[in-house]
């Protein structure tokens, strides 16, 4: 009888694991499943070349007064910097004694602008802004570094086609590649 | 180099700690200098708690339970706190030195654990916090707090180095956190990342996890997924109590020996995917300048580094004879193996005392007894880690980086201690 009753259970346990079937995958069960919208509300990373870039567009000229209004108090009327950083120029200073990062002289992806300010900017605000504006404020900070035209307007498609001055710059992790041979005396 | 005012390092120290170190400093010579011990007590209103009379504290009960339901240092410790300048261009996006010179042994008390944040520190509540795992996985999956702490836990001891620790670039720190404070260690408690990647059925194309914040930053970096599946931890706990607020509160990321960044605080998501996301934390910030305008990214380990603590910078030695020599050391790559010890400015080394235990991707302490002879000196360590690798000295790592690289800068610390036995930054 007590084996019978063991079969049986062992019966009910394998029809409910054919009935979880994704869940019997997991060896803890623990967490639920992500729907799609909710993932969608949450995934907001633009990849280098523009994945996953709203739909939505934005002017030079919306640009400077968005950023007037947001960004200018840290970065400074033109983007010379401030309490924010330096945004415009620099280039062709990388490689001197003096280097300039900015988003035209060192920032290898354009689409990377579109991502970091949605998600961070402005700083009193992060995720206030809406698609539009970000790409306008994405075009102005291009156009001043000399990336875009003054009566350009920006989308996903002509976001992702600019090719940043930096980009060939970036190069793998080559280290150890510095050397102490260890001298224990007389050195 | 002004290049950011978002920097992990700023070099000025806050008027008020030099102030309160410097003149503590200055009592103590006078007392030690003196010789005239005895003299020098009977002469200050203190002395009438010292033999041959009771304490005053051995009078009276002393404060009841209950005063403090959650203990702090004695108020004659006020002194020791984060080290955080008070020249910052804004402190939204800013960072804050562990006091190394005050502490012993290799745990960081978690009220001096050193901060860096990008847009400031959320106050989350845990059981609004979620962490959300999706992209190249079978099973897209949304976990509460609750659920995490639900897997399998593992408590590990791992230093966290900022990677800015600290530039390469004049002006110099004086004292040791202002050039190493960025760098601290604690006991983690957690799950393993692998196995929660295990549950939502992990997909052979996934070759990086991009991780983000639950901060105004929403900040977000690219993991391999060769360190996801080896040593990595979702912690939740840091020296026995959930997570500080400026810690990651609820939940962090923590891979083990990789620069402090990396290391994802309030986590709110994971995506596996096939490659990077060149995130602006991983383009235009966190990639390692070389003098040719190549630029250096996804530079993760923090390689071995040292760092004498007793006596540093700001520090005075009162009087020649017995002064231990103690520091900490550490490196990315595993295991301290041993530490040099140099008391002549480099010519002679010998190998320091390692206190126990020596364990992977945490801080080592280091010994070394010395006798001062009351004539200058200049003291420096090296640190050696089990593959063998040694800590390069300035001048070294300068040579092949330039003064631009601004991140990972691992040299070797000197510190000149003059015949009054004042000790500061040799390279400065």
């Amino acid at each position: 009888m007590r084996m019978r009753e063991f079969a049986v259970t062992v019966l009910a346990l394998v029809a409910l694991g054919s009935v979880t079937d994704a869940r019997a995958q997991s060896p803890y069960g623990i967490g639920r499943t992500a729907t799609a919208a909710e993932i969608a509300g949450w995934n907001i990373d633009i990849g280098r070349n523009g994945e996953n870039l709203p739909p939505g567009s934005g002017s030079v000229s919306h640009g400077r007064e968005v950023f007037d209004q947001q960004c200018a108090a840290c970065h400074g009327a033109k983007g010379e910097g401030g309490v924010g950083d330096r945004l415009v120029g620099g280039q062709g200073t990388i490689a001197t004694a003096k280097p300039v990062k900015t988003v035209g002289s060192y920032w290898p992806y354009a689409p990377t602008l579109f991502d970091y300010i949605r998600r961070a900017m402005p700083q009193n605000a992060p995720q206030s802004l809406g698609n539009d504006d970000v790409y306008a404020v994405s075009a102005y900070i291009l156009s001043l570094n000399g990336l875009l035209a003054a009566d350009a307007t920006l989308d996903a498609g002509t976001l992702s086609a600019i090719k940043m001055p930096n980009r060939g710059m970036f190069v793998g992790d080559p280290r150890p590649d510095v050397r102490n041979p260890a001298c224990e005396s007389g050195c | 180099m002004a290049e950011s005012t978002d920097l992990d390092d700023d070099p000025a120290v806050t008027s008020r700690r030099r102030f309160l170190r410097e003149g503590g400093a200055l009592m103590g010579g006078v007392v030690l200098a003196n010789g005239l011990v005895g003299e020098a007590l009977a002469a200050t209103p203190d002395a009438g708690n010292a033999p041959p009379n009771i304490p005053e504290w051995m009078k009276t009960p002393g404060d009841p339970m209950g005063s403090q339901p959650y203990g702090t240092p004695s108020p004659f410790e006020k002194g020791v706190v984060k080290n955080i300048s008070k020249k910052l261009p804004q402190y939204l996006s800013a960072s804050g030195r562990t006091p190394l010179q005050d502490l012993d042994g290799i745990i960081t008390p978690n009220g001096l654990f050193y901060e860096r944040h990008h847009g400031g520190v959320p106050t989350i509540d845990p059981d609004q916090h979620r962490l959300m795992l999706h992209g190249l996985v079978d099973r897209p999956l949304i976990f509460t707090m609750d659920d995490i702490r639900r897997f399998p836990s593992e408590s590990r001891i791992h230093f966290l180095e900022c990677s800015g620790n600290p530039v390469y670039t004049k002006p110099y720190g004086k004292t040791a956190s202002d050039l190493v404070g960025l760098l601290s260690c604690a006991e983690w408690t957690g799950v393993s990342l692998k196995l929660v990647l295990q549950e939502a059925g992990l997909r052979p194309e996934a070759k990086w996890l991009v991780a983000e914040g639950a901060d105004a930053a929403a900040l977000t970096r690219s993991i391999p997924i060769e360190k996801c599946l080896d040593d990595a931890m979702l912690a939740y706990s840091q020296n026995g109590e959930r997570l500080r607020p400026q810690q990651g509160y609820p939940l962090r990321l923590l891979l083990p020996g990789f620069e402090g960044n990396m290391n994802v605080k309030w986590l709110r998501r994971l995506k596996a995917v096939a490659e990077p996301a060149y995130s602006r934390e991983e383009t235009s910030k966190y990639t390692d300048l070389m003098p040719d305008g190549t630029a250096r990214e996804f530079t993760f380990y923090m390689e071995a580094k040292s760092i004498i603590t007793r006596p540093s910078g700001g520090q005075k030695l009162g009087a020649p004879g017995f002064h231990e020599i103690t520091g900490v050391a550490w490196s990315g790559h595993g295991k301290i193996k041993r530490v040099d010890v140099s008391v002549d400015g480099g010519k002679n080394w010998q190998m320091a005392h390692l206190q126990e235990p020596v364990l992977t991707r945490a801080l080592t302490r280091f010994r070394l007894p010395w006798h001062w002879d009351g004539q200058p000196a200049v003291i420096q360590s090296r640190a050696i880690d089990e593959t063998d690798y040694v800590q390069p000295t300035f001048s070294e790592l300068l040579a092949v980086r330039g003064e631009n690289s601004f991140y990972h800068n691992n040299a070797i610390q000197p510190w000149r201690i003059d015949a009054q036995g004042q000790v500061t930054n040799a390279n400065a």
